[in-house]
């Protein structure tokens, strides 16, 4: 029997020109996508070039200087880019660990609830703030946070306590930008686990019971180790965002008060670049975070596929 | 037999309410900006809005919908939103067809869409190649950079690998052609998974603020996210430097709190067909088998 069209299984057996007569709709169908790509993201990749050069935008980068290593050397001298490298790592770091465990928490805290009508209405409302855009939520928290804000007006007359500055003061900056991270999304976070706290087999359950076992040793020693594998794929993968402190966030929160503990890298490298003109420096600073992240990246897929077999596609 | 046990009895009640409080608390900042919107400025700079309007009236809604800046930039950006979700599901679910077949060089091509997750020129490399482009100030600054997305690529892909490759070859034995099989067998099959995707990529586009800064030079060109965060952050960014004008800028909280409502009208009412989908899309690209 002749074999079918679709049977093109076998890999590099056929010759090329073989190939091409079959599936050639299907090397058609990749163009959109692929001049998609090798213009908006291999083209840029291209500029990185700019990071050697001391980039003026009326020379472009055939005709501007090459400085080799200056760029990164000062990314090291200056102390305000030294900061945002620290500030990105500690307000990121924090974010992933209360970003995993909140909806680890949450997640079995809401299986709990035995009321299906009430499950999910809890379920619709609280991912609705990770649909807001982050100006949206700014705006939100502008008004809420700000001196005459909602919830210091509560704070002055509930409490008695002197109006706080949330936005404007360096120590509260970093608790407020965390906390309305984890407003914002921690919804979507919870329902990859509670998909998995979904999928364990009730005889499980059922078998602990027999044993006498009460509900939170059910959880303990059921629910937690169920949910390991995928806790941990998502706390190595998370380690590739660890440079991630989240501009949309910080840009739209933050301003000069706040700086010296709010600044991360992207916003660093807005106002170095588009705003000061330093071009090259600030591809210098963005590629330095690329490529640490390329890195952590490729470690951490490597991790998860290792630990958990975890595969992109 | 736990549930009969006096101590889980005590935990549900508490689990109850703090959940029910958590969830409110995510829906409240929504319903105070609503409550702010409907209110009068005496209202509101008297602190007397919480969440419900006090001196109901609509004038921040018609004095938005006055402002000719405010109903272009949403012109603009019902606009981009089409254009932009369009091209992206004809460039995505194209590729994601193509890519969930066998053929050589496949594994290629893969990664070459995959390393684009990976590895970014950033910001300014971006930003010059728009320019030279001749991008700047036109749509096409808004719609195309971003079109292409690996990650909805994926997606894409793992929902038409679930269509039985049966009736694929059937459609061969008939004379079909890859296109035809594309056209009338795979895009309607997987209708439920191309809305989903089609939703977030509707979301990202009426959500997104800072492309239209960055490549618009006159803010009449600004999408309406860009719009309000001019409005919203920047605005008060001024107001906060300037205290004197601080009272000034409060009385047009209700023009501020009518503005972003009205921008996120569109996000609430796709949202319970977004959250039917979602919750699948989000698992299917999050678990592997």
């Amino acid at each position: 029997m002749q074999p079918l069209k679709t049977d093109i299984r076998k890999k590099g057996k056929d010759p090329w020109s073989k190939e091409l007569k079959k599936s050639w709709p299907l090397y058609v169908l990749c163009i959109p996508a692929l001049v998609c790509v090798l213009i908006f993201a291999y083209g840029p990749m291209v500029g990185l070039v700019m990071a050697f050069q001391d980039y003026k935008p009326w020379l472009g980068i055939s005709g501007s200087a090459w400085i080799g290593w200056d760029n990164f050397a000062r990314i090291f001298q200056y102390k305000e880019a030294t900061q945002a490298i620290t500030n990105t790592l500690i307000i990121a770091v924090i974010k992933i660990v209360v970003g995993i465990v909140v909806p680890i928490i949450m997640a079995i805290l809401l299986s709990e609830i035995r009321n299906m009508g009430i499950k999910k209405s809890i379920q619709t409302l609280v991912y609705l703030p990770h649909f807001l855009s982050w100006v949206t939520v700014a705006g939100i928290m502008i008004d809420l946070l700000g001196l005459d804000g909602g919830i210091n007006h509560m704070l002055t007359q509930v409490f008695g306590i002197q109006p706080v500055y949330f936005l404007g003061d360096p120590v509260l900056f970093r608790p407020t930008v965390i906390i309305s991270d984890l407003w914002k999304n921690f919804g979507f976070g919870m329902i990859v686990y509670l998909a998995v706290i979904t999928g364990i087999d009730p005889s499980y359950y059922e078998a602990a019971e027999i044993d006498g076992a009460s509900r939170w040793q059910q959880i303990r020693h059921v629910t937690l180790p169920s949910m390991l594998p995928m806790i941990i794929v998502i706390a190595t993968l998370s380690l590739g965002n660890i440079l991630d402190a989240g501009f949309d966030q910080i840009f739209n929160l933050y301003n000069p008060l706040v700086y010296s503990t709010g600044d991360i890298i992207d916003t660093y490298v807005y106002r170095s670049s588009l705003l000061n003109g330093q071009y090259g420096f600030g591809t210098a600073v963005g590629l330095f975070k690329s490529g640490i992240s390329f890195v952590l990246i490729v470690i951490s897929y490597r991790i998860a596929y290792k630990v958990a077999n975890y595969k992109i596609f | 037999m736990y549930h009969k046990s006096k101590g889980y009895k005590i935990f549900s009640f508490f689990n109850y309410i703090c959940l029910i409080l958590i969830a409110l608390s995510c829906f409240l900042p929504m319903l105070h900006l609503l409550a702010q919107s409907l209110s009068s400025k005496s209202a509101i700079n008297g602190n007397l809005v919480s969440f419900w309007p006090v001196d109901f009236n609509m004038d921040a809604y018609a004095k938005t919908f006055r402002n000719t800046n405010f109903t272009g930039s949403m012109q603009i950006s019902v606009f981009r939103t089409v254009l932009g979700t369009l091209i992206s599901m004809f460039v995505i679910t194209t590729a994601g067809y193509a890519l969930s077949k066998d053929f050589r060089g496949r594994n290629v091509l893969m990664w070459i869409f995959i390393f684009t997750m990976l590895f970014s020129g950033g910001l300014i490399p971006s930003y010059i190649l728009v320019t030279k482009l001749g991008f700047k100030d036109t749509i096409w600054s808004l719609v195309l950079p971003g079109a292409f997305g690996a990650y909805n690529l994926i997606l894409i892909m793992n929902f038409f690998k679930t269509i039985p490759k049966a009736l694929e070859e059937a459609a061969f034995i008939d004379g079909a052609s890859f296109f035809v099989i594309f056209r009338k067998i795979y895009l309607p099959l997987s209708l439920p998974g191309l809305a989903t995707v089609g939703l977030f990529i509707m979301v990202g586009h009426w959500n997104a603020w800072f492309d239209g800064i960055l490549y618009m030079s006159s803010t009449e060109n600004y999408p309406l996210a860009s719009f309000l965060q001019t409005v919203v952050v920047q605005g008060s960014a001024q107001s906060m430097a300037l205290s004197q004008s601080e009272a000034a800028a409060l009385s047009e909280q209700s023009i501020k709190a009518a503005q972003i409502f009205i921008s996120t009208l569109p996000i609430i009412l796709v949202y319970p067909f977004l959250q039917k989908y979602f919750v699948k899309g989000i698992v299917l690209g999050a678990v592997k088998e």
